[in-house]
């Protein structure tokens, strides 16, 4: 058995050494550098833009702008709004405006400010709660709102009328950096046929194989793109490699030599995606004994100064935005707006961490005004199997919130420990906070045309198995885990399991490796073509045995007959004797997801085929002389379906918590009110470290989902996802006061600890 | 100008410029990859080893400075009985996801070990803390440290 085990991953040794290769590693003979020219100014107009000078550099072999252009200068992602070069007008700092290729590093750099520029400032739109001020420019189509997406459900007005307690609350969070110790990288070589061969760091190759189709102008059938290892990834490698693979893939075909273009990392603090800051309006209604009756939401979020993902990001934070609940009233407004910043995108979590952090605070605000104990109030309202979510969905399995919740307060001996941190005395105040969340797994009905995968798995003759899937490894272990599902469906030792990397020649277009789907949709088209060749390796044998293929069951390193195990063949000699037959044993599988269903203007449907959840419990101490905030402990109970391979899926609970409690502590990426970057460097941006991670307690719950392989969904994202409202009810528990705005900083928390405000 | 140094137990000589950093030299001019580059300026750590027994970000060290020196890359450390044992407990316990960071990790981990044989979970802390990861949430690279640690003690 494979599936359910912690083997150790594939790819453990070859990174620990120091042997794997990513993408700055790759050197080949007669390589350039590739660098991008800048814009400076979050608004202005290119008035003057004159690359003459910088192309008699000596070593520099091409400068491009705009016009060099040879195919379409667009970087399509929902919209067709963002441009791979800058043309006319600048719209952020950092937004690209020229690219160079050299020999060396200086050349490269010499060529840039060689690059005669002049931008004439315009005014700018920063503050996205100005989107629609009189004053504010204009910067997307007529009202600078890139996406409005609304849920409507019961009467509001009435059900409001009918509350017996009600709240009102504003949250807001700020910018959060991904931070992959990795930066972008691409190396583009050209082919000798005219076509163009792309290696580097991303999650969606196909992604990226499409934009670089659309800016070389070369077809698709001469691009081949290659992922190579991939140093973290966290949603900032679902849109942006295609921007840099279009600036190495242009650049390499103009100098006619292999172009690496790898982003410094404050050029990649500045000019790549982040997580869309937020502003939440949340009422809320209840009745006396905590039934929720009403929910109304309001969403604002800041889209920077391009369209890219903010429409699909968005509409995950709008599901998401009333929680794990049953609530029969509901009205949901959500907005992502324009403004002169860096374009924000997909992180860990797509627009859920900001609206979940709402209203998991503002239920325990809630609960707090009724006068009962915040797990009372979730046990009350959490949504069980058979229930339905506000968008209208009725939730037919795989709903293990319930088991999350007594587990974690098992686990964590929730109400003990709260007393006992109550009774201590002194300056440091402890307490315990929890939060109740959901993750809708897949694209769902934001993203129904890409929801599809593949699968190549090929039986080589001497009987161990090589495959390839189209989505990508980035660190979370997914080439184990589905090596674990090809073994498993084989009967066959782990060991002898092969995942080939990521080429776009060599599957079909798989979608993106995004919203935790890697594990459900390639394991699903895994098994489509498993079941294929098993029927093809049975059929060898069936005769002989006088049963029909279907009647052959295969494990052990075997295959049997189903009602007469004692009648076997080993899996070796069988796959030997179907090569001697020549049966085809090397096919792709296809797969495409579970039906969804979505309807924009009353946000009703099935957003998504399954849903995971999970319930965090946090331990934190309040220093009430600096307003430091400690998270001490962390209980993270997940349901995931099925975990095959449990120490992969702890890693994700105890990595996806730690980026949870940075986002809630300490992370804060700061743009001014000039649209200036304050401190895109990781010395001034504070992930935390080895000395500010908890004790964390991974809790596995497998509730299973009927349609993933072995009873799996995914659940990559979610452990980040509840942290920062655990973490602000636990400070409200310790020292009773609220903290609405993350990150908690001493400098936001200690003035509140001053006042003592609620 | 022309430095030499002992690399991994082997002497090199090599042609320097006066900005050219250590981390470029090992990795373009000397081929030894093992060692990353995560931020420039000697946050993240991806870019550590040992000079002189001295733990070292690589990438703030100007390669002048390495001539006559001692150094040790990831490459060197795994061939050394405390890297591999490192290397062999972060494999087992669950410690690798991306693999950026975990080579400045299993350096730094062998520089504890030399000052330090039998560290608390504590020293462990502290002495990984100045290298980054973003995957992990570190609790299973310190276990794969104390694993090692253990390990190693238990040969002796």
């Amino acid at each position: 058995m494979a599936v359910g085990k912690s083997v150790v991953r594939v790819d453990a040794r070859s990174k620990a050494t120091g042997k794997a290769v990513y993408v700055a590693d790759m050197f080949m003979p007669g390589m350039l550098i590739g660098k991008v020219l800048r814009s400076e100014f979050p608004r202005g107009k290119i008035v003057r833009l004159d690359v003459k000078k910088a192309r008699s550099i000596h070593g520099v072999h091409a400068v491009l702008t705009a016009d060099d252009i040879p195919g379409k200068n667009v970087c399509h992602v929902v919209f067709e709004d963002m441009p791979l070069l800058a043309t006319g007008e600048v719209r952020y700092v950092g937004e690209p405006i020229a690219l160079i290729a050299a020999e060396t590093e200086a050349a490269a750099q010499l060529a840039i400010e060689a690059v005669e520029l002049d931008i004439e400032p315009l005014g700018i739109l920063i503050d996205p709660e100005k989107y629609n001020s009189p004053d504010s420019p204009i910067l997307f189509g007529e009202d600078n709102i890139f996406a409005h997406h609304k849920i409507r459900r019961g009467d509001i007005e009435n059900a409001f009328a009918q509350s017996d307690t009600i709240i009102e609350r504003v949250y807001r969070t700020t910018y959060q950096e991904h931070a992959y110790l990795e930066t972008q990288g691409m190396l583009a070589v050209p082919t000798a046929e005219g076509g163009i061969d792309v290696y580097g760091t991303m999650q969606c190759p196909f992604y990226v194989h499409g934009a670089v189709s659309d800016v070389t102008g070369l077809a698709q059938s001469r691009v081949r793109i290659v992922q190579t290892t991939t140093g973290g990834a966290f949603g900032g490698k679902e849109d942006v490699p295609s921007l840099v693979a279009g600036w190495a893939s242009v650049l390499a075909l103009a100098a006619k030599r292999p172009v690496k273009l790898i982003l410094g990392r404050t050029e990649d603090f500045v000019s790549m995606s982040k997580r869309h800051p937020s502003r939440v309006e949340v009422k809320l209604g209840a009745t006396k004994d905590g039934k929720l009756t009403a929910a109304g939401i309001d969403i604002l979020f800041d889209g920077g100064a391009y369209a890219t993902l903010s429409p699909v990001v968005l509409w995950r934070g709008t599901v998401h935005s009333c929680g794990p609940y049953r609530i029969p009233a509901v009205r949901v407004d959500a907005r992502a707006v324009a403004t002169n910043k860096v374009p924000c995108g997909a992180y860990r979590g797509f627009g859920s961490p900001q609206t979940l952090f709402a209203i998991e605070s503002a239920i325990d605000e809630l609960a707090e005004k009724i006068g009962m104990d915040p797990v009372r109030i979730r046990e009350i309202n959490h949504l069980r199997r058979g229930d339905e979510t506000v968008t209208g969905q009725k939730l037919g399995e795989s709903v293990g919130l319930q088991e999350c919740l007594e587990r974690a307060i098992t686990e964590s001996d929730y109400y003990n420990l709260r007393e006992k941190l109550h009774g201590r005395n002194g300056p440091v105040k402890r307490g315990v906070g929890i939060s109740t969340i959901f993750y809708g797994v897949g694209l769902g009905a934001g993203g129904t045309h890409f929801a599809r995968s593949g699968a190549y798995v090929g039986i080589q003759p001497d009987g161990s198995v090589q495959f390839a899937v189209g989505t990508t490894e980035m660190g979370q272990g997914m080439r184990t885990v589905l090596g674990q599902i090809v073994a498993e469906a084989f009967g066959i030792p782990f060991e002898r399991v092969y995942c080939l990397p990521v080429d776009s020649s060599r599957v079909p277009d798989s979608g993106p490796t995004v919203a935790s789907r890697a594990t459900t949709m390639s394991g699903r088209a895994i098994l489509v073509a498993c079941s294929t060749l098993k029927g093809n390796l049975a059929g060898v044998i069936a005769p002989e045995w006088g049963v029909s293929p279907k009647a052959i069951t295969f494990g052990e390193n075997c295959a049997f007959r189903t009602d007469n195990p004692a009648k076997r063949i080993s899996w070796n000699d069988l796959v030997e004797r179907a090569f001697a037959q020549k049966v085809v044993l090397t096919i792709v599988g296809y797969d495409s997801s579970p039906p969804t269903s979505w309807d924009e203007d009353s946000g009703q449907g099935d957003a998504y085929v399954i849903y995971a959840w999970a319930v965090n419990v946090a331990q934190v101490a309040v220093d009430t002389r600096t307003g430091v905030v400690r998270v001490e402990k962390l209980w993270a109970a997940h349901d995931v379906g099925k975990a095959i391979n449990p120490t992969l899926v702890e890693g994700q609970i105890e990595g996806g918590s730690v980026q949870g409690l940075g986002y809630a502590l300490t992370e804060e990426y700061i743009i001014d009110k000039n649209g200036i970057p304050m401190n895109p460097r990781l010395s001034f941006y504070h992930i935390p470290t080895t000395v500010d991670a908890p004790e964390i307690h991974p809790i596995i719950v497998e509730s299973a989902y009927s349609e993933g392989p072995f009873g799996a969904k995914g659940f990559g994202e979610q452990p980040l996802m509840g942290i920062a409202p655990a973490v602000a009810n636990a400070v409200f528990d310790a020292a009773g006061i609220r903290l609405r705005e993350q990150p908690f900083l001493p400098e936001r928390v200690w003035p509140k600890l001053k006042k003592g405000a609620r | 100008m022309n430095i030499g140094f002992t690399l991994n137990g082997r002497t090199v000589r090599v042609e320097v410029g006066p900005s050219e950093r250590l981390l470029d030299v090992l990795r373009e001019r000397l081929g030894l990859t093992g060692t990353k580059e995560g931020c420039g300026e000697g946050e993240c750590g991806a870019c550590s080893i040992i000079m002189n027994g001295m733990l070292v970000n690589s990438c703030l060290i100007p390669a002048f400075q390495a001539d006559n020196s001692k150094i040790e890359t990831i490459e060197g450390v795994v061939e050394t009985a405390i890297g591999k044992a490192i290397v062999d407990s972060f494999a087992e316990c669950g410690a690798v996801q991306c693999g950026f960071c975990t080579p400045g990790f299993v350096v730094a981990g062998a520089a504890l070990f030399r000052e330090n044989p039998d560290p608390t979970e504590e020293d462990v802390r502290v002495a990984l803390s100045g290298n980054l990861c973003r995957c992990t949430g570190y609790s299973k690279l310190v276990e794969g440290v104390l694993i090692a640690a253990r390990k190693l003690k238990e040969r002796k």
